[in-house]
């Protein structure tokens, strides 16, 4: 680990070196474990998150003193030099009984530089205390018990920086992903009242909205898990589509689209992508190998049971399963959803 | 005595069992930390590795082992990751001396990177060639200038060396055998193909250009001084990918691509498709994308060595049931499926120079139009109005 630290370090003379130490940062005030964010720290929420083998997350932003966001209606927002994005993976350790405790696996911190963003892995100890600097990512078994009460076990894979990259990337270069205006545009409990997130951010001093800005008419992805509580997107007509198009964007867009390390397959899933083609309806497979599962099309209107699409959201299997990264489990729910929207469309 | 040995061993072999990881997690280190100019050495012996060893964002690094036979990266117990080994957004990157196996999806694969040189590698799986090895042994994509030099492919479900829209490569004294397509240059531009051997292979070489792809157009290819020969492995591609479709006998395969030439290859006992010339439309597959040109057109086919004899063709594919009721056991050479672009004519029928097919001049080389077009009646074997050159 001395070793790891040492040359990362020495990798990077001109940039202020990361800390060994989590709690080094002082994003947090009290014991680290309590995520009570310090000063010019806030948490947010996104409309549909990634999924990632059922861990829960827990998201903030750290920004400069007097520094703000702005906000872009379809890319990630401007940062200022010096802020952080900060995700907390953890799982409760009985999914339906979160009283019961919980533990934290790894932060994950993106912290805008004059070059970009860069990325750092932090792995928590098991005393729940701290956690460490981690370059070149890590394994290890972890269980823990679902919402359904069964046991789960999976070998955890914490990521490295260039497995980062591979999702969080925009035309080769690194980029935050949830920082978006469809991702945050979405009622928060605000200083216990509900408000939208972006209109409070405007008004604490965190971000700079346009003027005009219309929370209703600006862009908005489903929350896919409460579709009946999520306002009727002006893009997506019926609720299901509004629903599968958000979970694709989060799941599956940040790779698959013109400028993602997976435009070389033609398919994209981004919330942007108009073209059904494109968005593999009886569409052939350009390098899926094995990863067709003897299928022939993306996506077969009213058979998703044929679709290519469903095939790799079922499997778990590396090579075949898709998303290639931070997926083991299947996402039961998000595959239901795809099969639903698949159903429906009329071949 | 004994005792203090049993414990040296005990010792020694924990050690190595512990070690694994170990060198996973340095040489994962080393390539993440690489600098401008460094070179990374991967020790002799095998490596177990769990993960895809991946460079991202570098310039000017050397990847370097003790040696094909010497350093041998199995991903045999590879849990994560869909390649072996990943090249991304990078220049001037070379990988050699190493042998790299079993990875579960591509085994080598490299994304925009511009200079790549992968030189003296064997990139293989093990065992029976079947349909869960993965798509691709060596796989640039959305690169250029590019060096594939001295490797050597194994039992790809898809292509053991496969190039895709990228641009100015060379695949040259490289070896390719049990693939499904033993070489494939797909929506790629100024490839030189050579001095390569593709043998027992469904197919030996194809040159592709498909749909719905960013990079829409390929072409400009060079094949020749290649030997192409007993491409007649049972296809074993997973439905679905367009290799599937090709048939087992197959040589070499020009499919939507514009401007390529073959010659002075030896292209001997495929015994179905010794080279073919088709459009998209061969495939049956739908043509959704506006900007795509299924026809091939500006080929040359010339100076080749063909075998003599009969060949019986493979009955476990369409095409090649439909040449063996069309032709029995002596299939053409060079079979050229006639679909025409109207575009490509002149206003008095002929077609423009610069879209010809032209063959002559091969030994043994025998001709057919298929007229696929006219459902496969009056195919002609007059190669008369195929004896031409194309302008350059």
């Amino acid at each position: 680990m001395l070793m790891v630290v040492t040359g990362w370090q020495v990798a990077l003379p001109d940039e202020a070196a990361p800390k060994n130490l989590l709690s080094e940062y002082g994003f947090f005030k009290g014991p680290l474990a309590n995520m009570q964010p310090a000063e010019q720290v806030f948490p947010y929420e996104v409309n549909a998150p990634l999924f990632s083998d059922y861990a829960e997350k827990a998201r903030f932003i750290a920004l400069p003193a007097g520094q703000k966001m702005t906000y872009h209606p379809d890319q990630a927002f401007e940062f200022p030099v010096g802020a952080v994005l900060i995700k907390n993976f953890y799982f409760y350790h009985e999914a339906a009984h979160p009283e019961k405790g919980r533990r934290i696996l790894e932060t994950r911190l993106l912290i805008k530089e004059e070059k970009g963003w860069k990325a750092l892995e932090y792995l928590w100890n098991d005393e729940q205390t701290d956690a460490v600097l981690e370059v070149a990512g890590a394994s290890f078994p972890f269980q823990w018990v679902d919402a359904g009460g069964k046991s789960q076990s999976i070998q955890y894979i914490a990521p490295n920086l260039n497995q980062c990259k591979g999702c969080h990337s925009y035309d080769g270069k690194f980029v935050p992903l949830g920082a978006t205006a469809r991702q945050l545009n979405r009622a928060v409990d605000a200083s216990n009242h509900a408000e939208n997130q972006l209109v409070y951010w405007n008004k604490a001093g965190w971000l700079d909205l346009p003027a005009d800005f219309d929370a209703a008419a600006a862009p908005r992805l489903a929350d896919y898990r409460h579709p009946a509580e999520s306002p009727a997107n002006p893009a997506f007509s019926d609720p299901l589509t509004a629903s599968a198009r958000a979970y694709l964007d989060a799941n599956c867009g940040h790779c698959h689209n013109a400028h993602g390390p997976a435009s070389t397959s033609g398919m994209f899933l981004d919330i942007f992508e108009t073209n059904p083609e494109r968005l593999g309806v009886n569409k052939t497979p350009v390098a899926a190998g094995r990863g067709s599962g003897n299928r022939r099309f993306g996506i077969v209107p009213g058979k998703p049971q044929e679709s290519i699409l469903v095939y790799r959201m079922e499997n778990g299997e590396p090579g075949v399963r898709m998303p290639e990264l931070g997926r083991q489990l299947e996402h039961r729910e998000g595959v239901e959803l795809i099969k639903n929207w698949i159903r429906q469309m009329h071949p | 005595m004994r005792i203090l040995l049993v414990f040296c061993f005990a010792l020694l072999a924990g050690a190595t069992l512990s070690a694994q990881p170990d060198i996973e997690k340095k040489i994962q280190t080393q390539l993440i930390l690489a600098e401008d100019g460094d070179v990374v050495t991967l020790p002799a012996g095998t490596i177990t590795l769990t993960n895809t060893l991946w460079l991202d964002e570098k310039r000017r690094v050397v990847v370097k082992g003790a040696g094909e036979d010497k350093t041998i990266l199995s991903f045999k117990n590879q849990t994560q990751g869909a390649e072996g080994f990943k090249v991304t957004n990078s220049s001037e990157i070379t990988l050699k001396d190493f042998t790299i196996e079993d990875a579960k999806g591509d085994i080598i694969k490299t994304q925009q990177v511009s200079g790549l040189i992968l030189q003296n590698i064997t990139a293989r799986w093990t065992g029976k060639p079947k349909k869960t090895n993965g798509s691709y042994a060596l796989y640039p994509v959305q690169c250029s200038r590019v060096i594939i030099d001295h490797c050597t492919a194994i039992g790809a479900s898809d292509a053991g060396i496969y190039v895709g829209q990228s641009d100015s490569v060379w695949v040259r004294n490289c070896i390719a055998f049990h693939n499904v397509a033993g070489i494939e240059i797909e929506n790629t531009t100024n490839a030189w193909v050579y001095d390569n051997q593709a043998y027992n292979n469904t197919g030996g070489i194809l040159i592709f250009d498909l749909p719905d792809l960013p990079k829409k157009r390929g072409g400009h290819v060079r094949v020749y001084r290649n030997a192409v020969t007993k491409n007649n492995f049972r296809n074993f591609a997973p439905k679905g990918n367009i290799v599937g479709k090709v048939p087992p006998g197959t040589g070499i395969m020009v499919l939507a691509t514009h401007d390529v030439e073959i010659y002075n290859n030896t292209i001997l006992d495929n015994k179905t498709a010794s080279t073919a010339v088709i459009s998209y439309y061969i495939t049956e597959n739908p043509i959704k994308d506006k900007a795509y040109i299924p026809y091939p057109s500006g080929i040359s086919i010339h100076d080749n060595k063909y075998s003599t004899g009969k060949r019986m063709p493979t009955w476990k594919n369409k095409m090649g049931f439909l040449f063996w009721l069309k032709f029995g056991r002596r299939v053409p050479h060079v079979l050229y499926d006639g679909i025409q672009n109207p575009d490509y004519l002149n206003p008095d029928g002929s077609v423009r120079p610069e879209h010809r097919i032209c063959v002559r001049n091969n030994i043994n080389g025998t001709f057919a139009n298929l007229k696929a077009d006219k459902k496969f009646k009056g195919i002609s074997r007059d190669l008369q109005p195929y004896d031409c050159t194309i302008p350059q």
